[in-house]
């Protein structure tokens, strides 16, 4: 532990900066065709993947009521809800978790106006004092590669996960097609960054996200593709990790 | 927060046809409904309220098997054989028969009234599926977050999707700011229902008279058919104001000696004619489905089926929706709606409104045009059959429902 505080002094996920961007956008989150817009796109296909892998977990059928109920989900680095609120209405008591007290706010408003019941907090998943017990499954999307320290905002993942529990995490592979194809397609969170400071480098490798993860006591059991589909406008789970893929893993 | 207050999924206002077809197949399958309108279902099913029978596509059919509603009312249907298409005086013929395509027939009629009454009956039966009637609509406010309607007494309903199903004139769409684009044609269509000696044998004649189109559909039974007929808006107000026997000379004309005498029973009705289609079918938390997004000539007894196809359609988007704990309203979802619906329905719009000026003319070289066109189209098998596909509802990229699959 000391010999991580010298080599990474911060000992925290918080970005300032990529925080200070998402405030400063916050009150788009629920614009269908404002800067979140892609999310909005990307939205329905990944709640469809991580539905299908939940029911299979934990044994339910999603023609069932509340499929969910009595289960506890952690979105951690909601932003504006657009995952927590679908999950909340599949039957989990569902928790959202931002470093952004903006997008908590919206948040907070948009689950009261669509009559849902939701623990939103402000703060990083490794920061204590956090009402956030452990947690039967916890997500992170689109979230890691805006992150300042990947492994320690894994530990901070692993923490919140309870024995037996899925970590459902998403984000962008370092490819050459993910620089040609993704890097547009994530500049839209990345827009208020200065020219020249969104790092195609951030993109991380399902290899790299499993070492870190396997660091932090989890073991991978899944992993899938997103591909978008230019005729449709829509998005198709495959087989494909180049550019989106999706990757779940329980405590080993 | 009123106590009174409803929460549900989805609020359809209109409860016609199409709104009545959506609320049955959405609660079936665990999305919950609250119909309204300013009309009672006793009313709405009233003898002297719609006397109108529509030609249901076989794919309409098969949607409507799907939502429950076709066992209750199949009994009262009639199967569509053949379909004779003609232009007097020069009695040039178009002939559709189911036997060139196989088995089934090419559609089936089934009075208005029945299926309305059906829809009534399905609605009971149905969990999960509120009607809020009579009651007026006094505000409908949508934001990012859900939608409220708002009632005149006092009541009010939140849901997450609108849905207006409130007809051609629909006050929802106009409130929403979508503009319509369209013309009257000067025409109407009076609808009556006759008793005739000889059976129909189940074939639909299409007559082109001067003044437009004069269909004569079968109906249960053999021996009872009804009547669409096409007449010049203009003189339209002196044949609804004539007597019952000279009322019956003008029709019994009009059908010709075939089906032997012919007697007149219930009432008639007149219904003006246009073409109108929404600019749009969607706004925030808002979708447009039947003829508040598509309103055409019957010519081809193709409205209702068009809508049944958005119902359709809605269906496939907003089950999945709810199997996923999606926002029922979530703008990838109604895009992809609007995507699907509003191509289809531009072409039938299109597709009607000009075989309708084809037909509702007198002039000698457009009517040996479209003579020799009718008996090109009827000499050449593969055309026609592409007619009758069309016809049957059986083109385009059909939703789940109309493909007899289970949705979810
Ligand atoms: C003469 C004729 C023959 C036809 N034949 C055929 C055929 O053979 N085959 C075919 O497929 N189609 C046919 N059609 C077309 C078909 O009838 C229509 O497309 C269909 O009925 C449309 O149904 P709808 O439910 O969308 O609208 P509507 O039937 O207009 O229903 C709208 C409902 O909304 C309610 N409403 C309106 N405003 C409000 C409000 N503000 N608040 C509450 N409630 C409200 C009304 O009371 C009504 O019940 C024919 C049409 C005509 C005119």
């Amino acid at each position: 532990m000391n010999n991580n505080q010298t080599t990474r002094p911060p000992q925290s996920s918080r970005d300032e900066q990529e925080i200070a961007g998402f405030a400063s956008h916050a009150g788009s989150w629920w614009d269908p065709v404002g800067p979140f817009a892609p999310l909005h796109q990307l939205n329905p296909a990944r709640i469809r993947i991580m539905s299908d892998i939940l029911a299979r977990h934990y044994e339910r059928s999603l023609a069932d009521h509340h499929p969910f109920q009595g289960l506890a989900l952690a979105d951690v680095g909601c932003g504006g809800g657009l995952v927590t609120e679908p999950f909340a209405r599949l039957g989990f008591s569902v928790s959202g978790l931002d470093a952004s007290q903006e997008s908590i706010n919206i948040a907070r408003n948009h689950a009261t106006e669509a009559g849902l019941t939701i623990n939103y907090q402000v703060g990083a998943p490794e920061e204590t004092l956090l009402d956030l017990a452990t947690n039967d499954v916890v997500l992170a999307l689109e979230v890691i590669e805006h992150v300042a320290d990947m492994e320690v905002f894994i530990a901070g993942l692993a923490q919140r996960l309870s024995p037996g529990g899925l970590l459902i995490m998403s984000t962008i592979n370092r490819t050459l097609k993910s620089l040609v194809f993704a890097k547009g397609a994530a500049e839209y969170v990345l827009r208020w960054v200065p020219p020249g400071t969104h790092h195609w480098k951030k993109f991380v490798r399902p290899s790299e996200l499993s070492e870190m993860l396997r660091s932090a006591g989890l073991r991978v059991v899944d992993i899938q593709g997103m591909t978008y589909d230019m005729a449709t406008g829509g998005w198709n789970v495959s087989s494909d990790v180049s550019v989106n893929y999706v990757l779940s893993a329980t405590p080993a | 927060m009123n106590k009174t207050d409803i929460t549900c999924d989805v609020v359809i206002v209109g409860g016609g046809l199409i709104g009545t077809t959506l609320a049955c197949g959405l609660a079936a399958y665990g999305v919950d409904v609250a119909v309204v309108d300013r009309i009672t279902p006793e009313n709405i099913i009233s003898p002297d309220f719609d006397g109108r029978a529509s030609a249901i596509a076989h794919t309409s059919k098969v949607a409507l098997e799907g939502i429950g509603l076709w066992p209750i009312i199949a009994g009262e249907t009639q199967p569509i054989d053949e379909i004779r298409v003609s232009d007097r005086p020069s009695l040039m013929f178009l002939h559709y028969d189911h036997a060139d395509l196989g088995d089934n027939p090419l559609g089936h009629m089934a009075e208005n009234r029945l299926l309305r009454t059906g829809l009534v009956t399905l609605m009971h039966q149905t969990q999960g599926l509120t009607v809020l009637a009579p009651a007026e609509i006094t505000e409908v406010a949508r934001t990012e977050g859900r939608a409220a309607v708002a009632l005149d007494d006092g009541r009010t309903i939140n849901c997450q999707l609108v849905a207006a199903c409130d007809g051609r004139a629909s006050a929802t769409r106009t409130q929403a700011g979508i503009g319509v684009t369209g013309w009257t044609y000067k025409q109407q269509a009076i609808v009556t229902t006759i008793d005739h000696e000889r059976s129909h044998d189940g074939i639909a004649h299409e007559r082109f008279l001067s003044s437009g189109p004069f269909a004569i559909l079968p109906l249960k039974g053999g021996h009872r058919s009804s009547l669409v007929w096409t007449e010049k808006s203009a003189l339209v107000g002196s044949f609804m104001a004539l007597d019952d026997g000279a009322f019956l000379d003008e029709v019994a004309e009009r059908v010709g000696g075939f089906l032997g005498d012919v007697s007149l029973v219930g009432p008639r009705f007149c219904h003006p004619l246009g073409l109108q289609v929404a600019e749009r079918y969607m706004d925030t938390r808002l979708v447009l489905v039947g003829d508040a997004a598509h309103s055409i000539h019957p010519i081809a007894g193709q409205g209702l089926n068009l809508g049944l196809r958005d119902v359709a359609a809605l269906m496939d988007i907003l089950v999945d929706a709810k199997r996923y704990g999606l926002d029922l309203a979530h703008s990838a979802g109604l895009e992809r709606y609007q995507r699907w619906r509003r191509a289809d329905n531009l072409l039938m719009a299109g597709m009607t409104d000009m075989i309708n000026r084809l037909f509702s003319n007198d002039i000698a070289p457009v009517r040996m045009a479209r003579d020799l066109g009718l008996a090109a189209v009827n000499s050449m098998p593969p055309l026609k059959r592409t007619f009758m596909r069309h016809a049957m509802g059986q083109v385009g990229d059909l939703p789940k429902l109309m493909r007899g699959e289970a949705l979810g």
